[in-house]
């Protein structure tokens, strides 16, 4: 009777508890979805930055003129005069996600803009993210921890730099991949379920086709496999969570187009097939020896051993051969700069120009994951008590990704979710032992028996390890019959382990019943690290992050102020010059220029052809007739530079010019660095080396640019520049923003012959037209 | 035909004078005879305005009933707006009465000579006479010469017309007046007695013309007053019975002056404004409904954020807006406004229980021509038997917008109009029955949508379908 009274107690309160998880996740989603809103009300409702604008513009492209179409787009309006092929170069997830919310509201008769769908659908996926970070951990080590991991991940500020609203890059929907892959790994693991192994090859196909960072995926999850081989963890659990990722999961990745067979060419993908057949070795191992005797084992295995090793030498040779003989050794240069942080400064300039593939500093791993970068060696330290398959994961994650993340501060976005779930566990036990120690003590001074206390504290504060699982037992006899019945012998051995550890776990929990004063104050504590996170998140995401970088803003003594140039000068190229015009800028902007003002661009931040990149650099660093030529070789009609030193804009093609000097260098041998440097800088002073005055990128941005003040005072640079008057020959000025923030110059053609006037120029000029026609010759485009 | 040819010293200027009285069919032109004609042309903006007073007398035998006016063809493409009104009473009590006009083909029109029939509310009998004042209205009738100007110059541009009135009718006096907007004048075409007075040309008194006499005119002079012209717009109101009244403005804006050459130079913008880029412009005013609410202002590519709202209660809201930037000659920009008015406002109950929807035709930008105007009412879901009430002639069409969870579709009146000024600014009326009950359409919709789904999850939560137990 008593019994009975107890269990439908305790079903209540499992009710209680679930409904609560519920709503709790609810708020995380609730609370991951706004905080990422203070772009969109601090600012507006735009696309921010850079490659979200090639996103949207192809999610356009896929919702005006459908999905075949989009799978055979080549865009010509691109990277002229050659061109891309969208659909097999771009990673399709974020933009059919999207464009399939669209079409899903549309035929709702919801008539929402594809922009609005681009620009929410970053905080969307977040919110996902969060409740896929509450499954993962909850697998790892309970409900509690899921849900201090969701709560820290729905806030944490390195993800939310990349998914506020508008922020429409591939990382927004990739981190929730990301997480649902390793969830649907883990939750194979603990079940040895083939429903989930499916599952889980098909979020890793959402993952290939959202984001290039699935390599991790398939790298780190074969480095868990044989991690648990060689501890000694080996069983059939571990068989169905890997073999049938591998095999779906690489079948599946074949079929998008833009890694195709990459899946099973490029040396990234090389650890998991050799993980795989490691794998089938043990388990035939594991087989034998469950059909054999331990005396005939140990003569098969001699055999085996022998003929295995000989094979397996040939093997690796001409594998090794093989891939020895490709120049990068079968790995992508994103890919090797992660292996050796040095490799990209050394050989590929392009790569190290992007500020996000710098490594990162100190502060910003405060500024990113602050607190949680002290709770994450606790929670390590909470995943080896004790260590499963799953926290062992969970363990190799954060170690791989704390590499990664010291080596590219863009891979700082894989490290938050990990840490997340590291301080999620840290908190939620450390909460777990002070509120356990401080009803221990209460109990103890209300002047109950000890031996009651102790009783009363673990049926009452029960630990959420055995909640989990006490949980998960009662929660599918209640809702799901048809399964449990599956699995009922699985659940009772579950359950009967529950208890064993649950017993155990009782010894423990005795002995870590702490001081009533301590644990008030580190409790207090907690709560007070968990507000200063929860401040400091909101103030990042609102000061830090939610700026959209098409839009700047500065308050002064008059109240706001807006420099809105960089859609004042795509909106007049918009309009204002012909369909076909092609226009040359540095390729930071090229995305937003096709995007924005729809005119056909040079280069773009797709940066795939680094020899084009660097003759738009050599003519940005050559003198204006050698400018002239290699952009009317190339049909250039106009030529965008971005120049702040009016009102102080410090990301302009100025200070991003020695990028232009060494990406053009690098291919065109006659551009040379040290012409540009004066003591070892950069300088548009008076010191400024005569090259450097010389040349288009100084001309263009400094072009009229004394006659503002008199004197010619760069506020980035905090100097007057050196060459002040100066005029244009082969360009002129056809439109200036109001902030001066973006230039447009147009090519002049190219004069009518005159006899009389060529002869008289030429012995004028005899000197520098030697020289002239010196590098002439080194032009490509000749 | 000869006998038409009067021997007149003509200045040295070709007269066209059309011999066709002969041919005209109907006895009309015989018997009217236009005692004194006075026009007053005013050139100071890009919409031409036409002030002309005709006083006219029957000298035939029989009543008239209508009167002609006559339009070259260059100028019946541009005309924009004709009104006609009677003059009645003496000069402190006078009173207008507003005439109906159409356009008229006659068989015989010389040199395609087009012409707009007055109706006369009171025939005039034989020795009466009348006042008539007319006012119409041209665009695109100033052509900039030089076509091309820089930067630094400002915009001088054409005007043409006839120093004669063209008419079918003898014309015994008549005087032309041309206002432009500044002295500065660089021709003109003098027919004696022609006289300038600071910035009004003066051309006549002319005696005794016989019909469809015509004077090359020529005015050269300068106008920097904005040439803005909307070349398409599309107006979307979509009526909400919940209270709101959503209007979606799309304008294609274009500066329709002299194109502007060569440079753009930012600092000669910036520090010498009297002198660069005169005739560009960088402002528009839009007069917005009172208790006008939400506004916005945006194009394709995101929030446009150089605007000013004066939002009155009472008297209009005015919405100072700038484009992206100035616009020179030939330079376009598109963006679209939007904003919300109270329904009470504009909606009404007519007296046979329908309702209509009272709205401005017309563009909300002051002195804007329109090239194209698509107004587009949105009934709500359910309405039916829409028809407009237009005070002048427009094309019309319906057509079904589905928007938030229709399911029917929403009926659309179309209103379509070319050449579009600011006196079109002037209410309509759409008419249509609505009943209330469908206003509940989408709420019980989704109420039923979510009632269905937490049933369905109940249902799935207790009903067990596994085969083994």
């Amino acid at each position: 009777m008593a019994a009975a009274a107890k269990a439908g107690e305790a079903t209540l309160r499992h009710a209680f508890g679930n409904v609560l998880s519920f709503f709790i996740l609810l708020l995380i989603g609730v609370l991951a979805f706004s905080i990422r809103l203070f772009s969109v009300i601090k600012y507006e409702s735009v696309i921010h930055e850079f490659d979200p604008y090639f996103n949207y513009r192809v999610t356009q492209f896929l919702t005006k003129n459908g999905i075949y179409d989009f799978w055979n787009w080549f865009d010509d309006r691109t990277w002229y005069p050659l061109g891309r092929v969208i659909g097999g170069t771009v990673y399709p997830g974020l933009t059919l996600t999207a464009g399939t919310i669209w079409w899903l509201l549309n035929s709702l008769n919801i008539p929402l803009s594809v922009e609005t769908v681009c620009v929410f659908t970053a905080p969307i996926f977040s919110a996902f993210a969060s409740w896929a970070t509450y499954l993962l951990t909850k697998e790892v080590k309970g409900a509690g921890a899921g849900l201090t991991a969701a709560a820290l991940l729905a806030m944490v500020p390195s993800y939310i730099s990349r998914s506020v609203a508008g922020s429409y890059d591939n990382e927004a929907v990739a981190i929730f991949a990301l997480i649902i892959t390793f969830y649907l790994y883990i939750k194979t693991l603990n079940t040895g379920s083939l429903f989930y192994a499916t599952l889980n090859a098909i979020a890793y196909f959402y993952m290939v086709c959202s984001w290039g960072g699935y390599t991790f995926i398939i790298n780190l999850i074969p480095m868990h496999v044989l991690l648990c081989i060689v501890t000694g963890r080996y069983s059939s659990r571990l068989y169905i969570a890997y073999a049938p990722l591998v095999v779906l999961g690489t079948l599946l990745a074949a079929l998008v187009p833009v890694v195709g067979f990459n899946a099973v060419m490029t040396s990234e993908h090389f650890a998991s097939f050799l993980v795989f057949i490691i794998l089938h070795v043990v388990a035939l191992v594991y087989y034998i020896k469950g059909i054999l005797s331990p005396k005939m084992f140990k003569v098969a295995v001699t055999l085996v051993v022998s003929v295995g090793l000989v094979v397996c030498c040939a093997v690796i040779a001409i594998l090794v051969a093989l891939v020895a003989s490709s120049p990068t050794k079968g790995w992508s240069g994103r890919s090797l700069s992660l292996l050796d942080p040095t490799y990209a400064s050394k050989y590929i300039p392009i790569i190290a120009s992007v500020s996000e593939h710098q490594p990162p500093t100190w502060p910003s791993y405060f500024m990113d994951i602050n607190v949680l970068a002290f709770l994450v060696p606790a929670g390590i330290i909470a995943c080896f008590l004790p260590l499963s398959d799953a926290s062992s994961f969970v363990v190799l994650y954060i170690v791989t990704s704390v590499y990664f993340s010291g080596v590219m501060v863009r891979l700082m976005l894989v490290f938050a979710p990990a840490a997340c779930i590291m301080s999620g566990i840290a908190l939620s036990q450390a909460f777990d032992v002070f509120t356990r120690s401080i009803k221990f003590q209460l109990l103890r001074i209300l002047g109950f028996s000890e031996a009651d206390a102790g009783d009363g504290s673990s049926a009452n504060v029960v630990p959420e390890n055995d909640a989990v699982k006490v949980d998960k037992s009662e929660e599918t006899i209640k809702e799901r019959p048809s399964r449990k019945n599956k699995k009922k012998e699985k659940e009772q051995m579950e359950k009967a382990q529950a208890e064993k550890t649950s017993a155990k776990s009782k010894t423990e929990k005795r002995l870590l019943v702490l001081p009533m004063e301590l644990s008030v104050i580190g409790l207090l504590l907690l709560v007070f690290m968990g507000a200063f996170y929860v401040v400091h998140c909101v103030w990042a995401a609102a000061e830090a992050y939610s700026a959209p970088s098409i839009v700047l803003t500065s308050y002064t003594h008059e109240g706001l102020h807006v420099f809105d140039d960089f859609r004042e000068a795509y909106a007049w190229l918009r309009h204002n010059t012909e369909v076909d015009d092609k226009v040359a800028s540095w390729w930071d902007y090229g995305y937003q220029t096709t995007a924005m003002a729809n005119r056909t661009v040079i280069v773009d931040n797709n940066t795939w052809n680094n020899t084009h990149i660097a003759t738009v650099g050599t003519a940005m660093s050559s003198p204006e007739k050698a400018a002239w030529e290699i952009f009317n070789s190339l049909d250039v009609k106009y030529v965008l530079v971005v120049f702040g030193g009016l009102v102080g804009y410090p990301s302009d093609d100025i200070n991003k010019f020695l990028w232009m000097v060494r990406i053009g260098g690098g291919v065109f041998p006659h551009i040379k660095e040290p012409d540009y440097l004066r003591d070892g800088q950069y300088r548009i002073d008076s010191q400024a080396t005569p090259t450097m005055l010389n040349c288009l990128m100084y001309k263009l941005s400094y072009y009229r640019f004394v006659e503002t003040d008199g004197k010619g005072f760069d506020r980035v640079r905090r100097t007057e520049i050196g060459k002040k008057y100066f005029k244009l020959t082969h360009f002129e000025e056809v439109f200036t923003t109001h902030h001066w923030m973006v230039r447009i110059y147009k090519l002049k053609p190219s004069k009518n012959r005159i006899r009389g006037k060529m002869k008289k120029s030429k012995s004028r000029t005899s000197t520098p037209s030697s020289k002239r026609s010196g590098s002439r010759k080194k032009n490509p485009w000749q | 035909m000869e006998a038409l040819l009067r021997p007149r010293i003509m200045l040295s200027l070709t007269i066209i004078l059309i011999p066709i009285f002969l041919f005209i069919s109907g006895a009309s032109s015989h018997q009217i005879r236009i005692n004194n004609a006075e026009r007053r042309i005013d050139l100071s903006t890009h919409i031409v305005k036409v002030f002309l007073t005709l006083k006219v007398e029957n000298t035939g035998k029989t009543s008239a009933s209508e009167i002609l006016l006559a339009f070259p063809p260059t100028q019946v493409d541009h005309l924009a707006f004709l009104e006609a009104l009677a003059a009645t009473g003496k000069k402190k009590k006078k009173t207008y009465v507003s005439l109906a006009v159409k356009p008229t083909q006659l068989p015989d029109a010389p040199n395609e000579t087009n012409y707009y029939t007055i109706v006369l509310a009171n025939p005039l009998n034989t020795g009466e006479t009348a006042t008539l004042e007319i006012l119409y209205i041209l665009t695109h009738s100033l052509e900039p010469f030089p076509v091309e100007i820089s930067q630094s110059e400002s915009q001088l541009v054409y005007y043409r017309d006839s120093a004669l009135i063209l008419s079918p009718y003898h014309i015994k006096q008549q005087t032309t007046f041309i206002k432009i907007p500044s002295n500065k004048v660089e021709s003109f075409t003098r027919v004696e007695p022609t006289d300038r007075a600071g910035n009004e040309l003066k051309y006549g008194p002319y005696e005794d013309r016989p019909p469809y006499s015509y004077s090359p005119l020529l005015v050269h002079f300068e106008n920097n007053n904005p040439f803005s012209v909307v070349e398409e717009l599309v107006r979307e109101v979509e009526i909400s019975h919940w209270g709101n009244l959503q209007i979606t403005e799309q304008y294609k804006l274009a500066h329709a002056g002299a194109r502007h050459k060569g440079i753009f130079s930012r600092v000669d913008y910036q520090s010498k404004p009297t002198f660069s880029g005169v005739s560009s412009f960088k402002h528009l005013l839009a007069r917005l409904p009172p208790r006008v609410h939400s506004v916005y202002y945006r194009d394709e590519i995101g929030n446009i954020s150089t605007s000013h709202l004066r939002a009155d209660s009472w008297k209009i809201s005015e919405l100072e807006i700038e484009p992206r930037y100035p616009l020179f000659g030939g330079w376009r920009a598109t963006f679209v406004i939007g904003y919300g008015l109270p329904l009470e406002d504009f909606l009404f109950e007519s007296s046979d229980g329908r309702r209509y929807l009272n709205f401005t035709f017309g563009c909300p930008l002051v002195e804007t021509v329109v090239d194209k105007l698509t107004i587009k009412v949105v009934l709500p879901e359910g309405a039916k038997g829409p028809s407009a009430v237009v005070p002048f002639p427009v094309e019309q069409r319906l057509e079904t917008k589905y928007s938030y969870l229709d399911v029917v579709g929403r009926t659309v009146v179309v209103l379509e109009k070319k050449n579009v000024v600011p006196v079109h600014n002037i209410p309509f009326q759409v008419y249509y029955t609505f009943k209330p009950i469908f206003m509940l359409a989408e709420p019980m919709m989704l109420a039923s949508a979510f009632f269905l789904f937490f049933t369905a999850c109940v249902a799935y939560l207790h009903v067990d379908l596994s085969i083994r137990k």
